[in-house]
């Protein structure tokens, strides 16, 4: 009997671990790897929900209609294919997440509650209190787990992506993976692999993301050929907890359960997303919410107390319906700022949260390297120019399930031998070479201290206000950062549990996806979505209704342009007003 | 007129491995309000120097979620095991000692390998066994009464602190402890769960299994989540006796 055939997924988010549980599910085995046991992966601080026009409520919803919201939330910049049969699936996927025993809120009779999200008049996101990633990831956690125990997966976690084994062909072959419990360097063979490693907020520094979201496997993927797609599209959430060490995200189910954001005007509270935005007020999607608060802070001056806050008020709520339906937003802020949001309005200011951009994939979500798919906040193929609140969970299943059967189809389509060790081994040594001299370097810079740089750098310039004379100076000031990294050294040279080796080479790969952020934002001269350019407020689909392709090149990251898929919706103006 | 800038001082545990001897580093960590000990941690990786001017290396420890929904980096703060996410400076008496767990493989300075709590949730078959994922329609009604308990059940964040507090577990029992035993409740009251509740309860009633529950009661007090352990395992000890009674009287 011939060999089953083997794909490393590499994450173990729930785009990941739903990649993982399809291949098993039909006949193929997954070596897993994860930098952090897959249970505490970044999809546990997903909170609000997960979208699926199942129309509970007697609205008149449909899967239409979803897809209609999520591409006019996107400003048309998605190809139609995925979203549509995303959209479509989504009823059946929370029927399968409910079959896992995810914890979802009930209505009385027992059914699936819904409640309402940014970007849409209809209630039709499912919740599992406000802790609805963390419960989804546990059950397909679960479910990996119970292949894991039938030897259908194996797992790395603790295991990092170093670089991607390519064979003559340019098609992948495997991955060489850091154990970050040895420092050991160890190459492994696959008949495809997926990337499944989420998003890249750490390159902006402090964002609402977990310290695992680097991008850099992402990075690793672009620097080997793979083309990193509208990677200008970056979503700043409008309601977050500035913090020291990260800014923790307070989720727009706040305002989905009846949460409204004021700041004081004349001395009287002033409901300025209401005021302006009547028809969706305090839902209008994220990208128009962070607009509305840089404008009330920085160029009104009406920030609360004068700083950079605004309120985000529970208050008017009877606080048994918070409990059940937030709890676990308010014990969050509760925890780190220490007032009771039952009692007083919460302060809160956007932050950088999701990346619409990421590795291109074709509809079965390969790359354009044969062997290698990407999945989950990686890919960049559903959210457009902006995400819609509670669609980021749908994107990774319904992406999972895309991903899995393609990745498998493929390994079991592979013709000729397999390739012999030399690649494999050649690898290796490579990134060996690389770590030696990190390893020898003395009296350098400190990686933390340029990354700082770097993410004060990337927030200031590329977050929602974007001027061409800066992003200019940004790539220019990205540039001296990749010079200066040549320059570092590691307070740490044991070849033990190392954490500065890791962080490093996480670093160059983040410098690198700066510029292709960076330089992306500078080409876009419009607006749509989360990309904003005052020069250039309006959208312009003539020149740029497309998606943004960027190549990597060691000297400036190359773009090419590529037309949407509008085969469905034609666009027309978005408003919310 | 120059303000004083007031430092948080440290004491932290260093361990290269498990085979080298434990030492203590303290560090003086610039204040800033609202800070947590993961800001400190991180503070000492952008300048790793002790506070009597030693150059010395990154402190090693755990970290993802930093909103105490991962589990990630719990270790044991003024004697205390908790996330050090949560741990508010404001909140703390110093010096702020920080240690790793001890009832886990210590990997280097405060990092643990926490597999054997993963292994246990293997061994209590701790999932719902699917048909498979393709569309079988919707899935069982719950009340919202059910779901609330099920709920508080399946946060577990498989952290450790249950455990760490736990007399019972340790490097010489196989007690799987409560964190995994809460979830054969959780599983079992589920409506399709429940169709494997025997196959569940076989798995804790040998060696290791709920039997090796001293009821010191430590578990509840420190869960991060306020999970209900004692009660979960109460009942679980209800759900076994009845269990063994079917067993003697079927056979």
């Amino acid at each position: 009997m011939a060999k089953k055939p083997k794909i490393i997924v590499i994450g173990g988010g729930l785009a990941g671990l739903m990649t993982t549980i399809q291949i098993c599910e039909n006949g193929g085995e997954v070596d897993l790897f994860s930098v952090v046991p897959v249970k505490r992966s970044h999809s546990v601080c997903a909170q609000g929900g997960i979208n699926a026009a199942k129309n509970t409520k007697g609205e008149g919803d449909s899967t239409d209609k979803h897809f209609d919201d999520t591409i006019y939330g996107g400003d048309f910049l998605a190809n139609q294919e995925l979203p549509r049969k995303m959209c479509e699936a989504a009823p059946g996927i929370i029927d399968l997440l409910d079959r896992m025993g995810v914890m979802f809120n009930r209505t009385p009779e027992g059914n699936i509650d819904l409640r309402r999200f940014g970007g849409t008049l209809y209630h039709r996101t499912a919740f599992a209190g406000a802790t609805t990633g963390q419960q989804m990831l546990y059950a397909l956690d679960e479910q990996v787990r119970r292949f894991e125990s039938e030897g259908k997966v194996t797992k790395y976690e603790m295991w990092e992506l170093m670089s991607l084994v390519m064979d003559e062909a340019k098609t992948v072959r495997g991955i060489v993976a850091l154990n970050l419990y040895s420092m050991e360097l160890q190459s492994f063979a696959a008949d495809s692999v997926v990337l499944a490693t989420g998003g890249c907020g750490l390159v902006f520094g402090r964002s609402t993301n977990s310290t695992a979201c680097t991008g850099s496997a992402a990075s690793i993927a672009y620097q080997n050929g793979a083309y990193y797609a509208n990677a200008e599209f970056i979503q700043v959430h409008p309601t977050a907890i500035p913090g020291e060490d990260k800014n923790r995200l307070m989720s727009e189910s706040a305002r989905g359960e009846g949460g409204r954001v004021w700041t004081y005007k004349e001395g009287k509270p002033w409901y300025f997303l209401e005021e302006w935005y009547p028809k969706y007020g305090n839902l209008v999607p994220r990208d128009v919410a962070s607009r509305a608060i840089f404008k009330v802070v920085k160029e009104l001056g009406l920030g609360v107390d004068g700083k950079d806050v605004v309120y985000l008020d529970l208050s008017h709520i009877d606080s048994k319906t918070l409990d059940i339906k937030l709890g676990g937003i308010l014990e969050i802020y509760e925890k780190f700022v220490g007032d009771d949001p039952r009692k007083v309005p919460m302060k809160i200011f956007p932050s950088v949260h999701y990346s619409m951009g990421g590795i291109w994939i074709d509809t079965n979500h390969m790359t354009n390297i044969p062997g290698l798919f990407a999945v989950g906040e990686v890919d960049y193929a559903y959210h457009g120019g902006n995400r819609l609140g509670a669609n980021s969970l749908l994107s990774c299943i319904f992406g999972g399930r895309v991903a899995g059967p393609s990745s498998l189809n493929y390994a079991k389509g592979l013709e000729g031998k397999s390739p012999g060790s030399e690649i494999f081994d050649r690898e290796v040594k490579k990134q060996e070479s690389i770590h030696e001299n990190l390893f020898s370097a003395e009296d350098g810079e400190n990686p933390f201290k340029l990354h700082e740089e770097l993410g004060r750098l990337m927030t200031d310039n590329v977050s929602v206000l974007r001027y061409n004379k800066n992003l200019e100076k940004t790539d220019a000031e990205l540039q001296k950062l990749l010079e200066r990294y040549q320059h570092i050294s590691l307070s740490d040279t044991s070849r033990g549990a190392n954490p500065v080796l890791p962080f490093a080479r996480e670093l160059y790969n983040m410098l690198h996806l700066a510029r292709a952020i960076t330089i992306g934002a500078l080409n876009r001269n419009e607006s749509r979505g989360a990309h904003y350019k005052p020069d250039f407020p309006e959208r312009n689909d003539k020149d740029f209704l497309k998606t943004s392709k960027m190549k990597y090149h060691p000297d400036r990251p190359m773009i090419e342009w590529e037309d949407v898929d509008q085969r469905w919706i034609k666009p027309r103006p978005r408003k919310y007003d | 007129m120059t303000e004083i800038q007031k430092t948080v001082r440290f004491k932290i545990k260093r361990q290269k491995d498990s085979e080298t001897q434990p030492h203590w580093e303290e560090f003086d960590i610039p204040y800033r309000a609202g800070m947590n000990v993961i800001t400190a941690l991180w503070d000492i990786a952008k300048n790793p120097v002790t506070a009597n001017g030693q150059k010395t290396t990154q402190v090693a420890w755990d970290a993802s979620c930093l909103e105490e929904v991962c589990g990630a980096c719990t270790m044991v703060i003024n004697g205390k095991v908790r996330q050090s996410c949560t741990a508010l400076i404001d909140h703390l008496s110093q010096p702020i000692t920080l240690e790793p767990m001890t009832k886990f493989p210590l990997v280097r300075d405060l990092r643990v390998n926490r597999q054997r709590m993963f292994d246990a949730l293997k061994r209590v078959k701790a999932w719902i066994p699917i048909d498979g994922t393709y569309d079988l329609g919707e899935g069982p009604k719950l009340s919202a009464q059910e779901q609330q308990i099920g709920y508080v059940l399946s946060k577990c964040m498989t952290c450790g602190c249950c455990v760490e507090a736990c007399p019972q577990y340790n490097d010489r029992s196989e007690f799987v402890g409560a964190a995994a035993l809460s979830q054969v409740r959780l599983f079992n009251l589920h409506p399709t769960g429940k169709m494997q509740k025997e196959e569940r309860l076989e798995t804790i009633m040998g060696s290791g299994g709920i039997e090796d529950c001293g009821n010191s009661q430590n578990c509840v007090e420190v869960c991060p989540k306020e999970i209900p352990l004692t009660t979960s395992i109460a009942e679980l000890n209800r759900q076994t006796t009845l269990y063994g009674f079917k067993k003697i009287f079927q056979k």
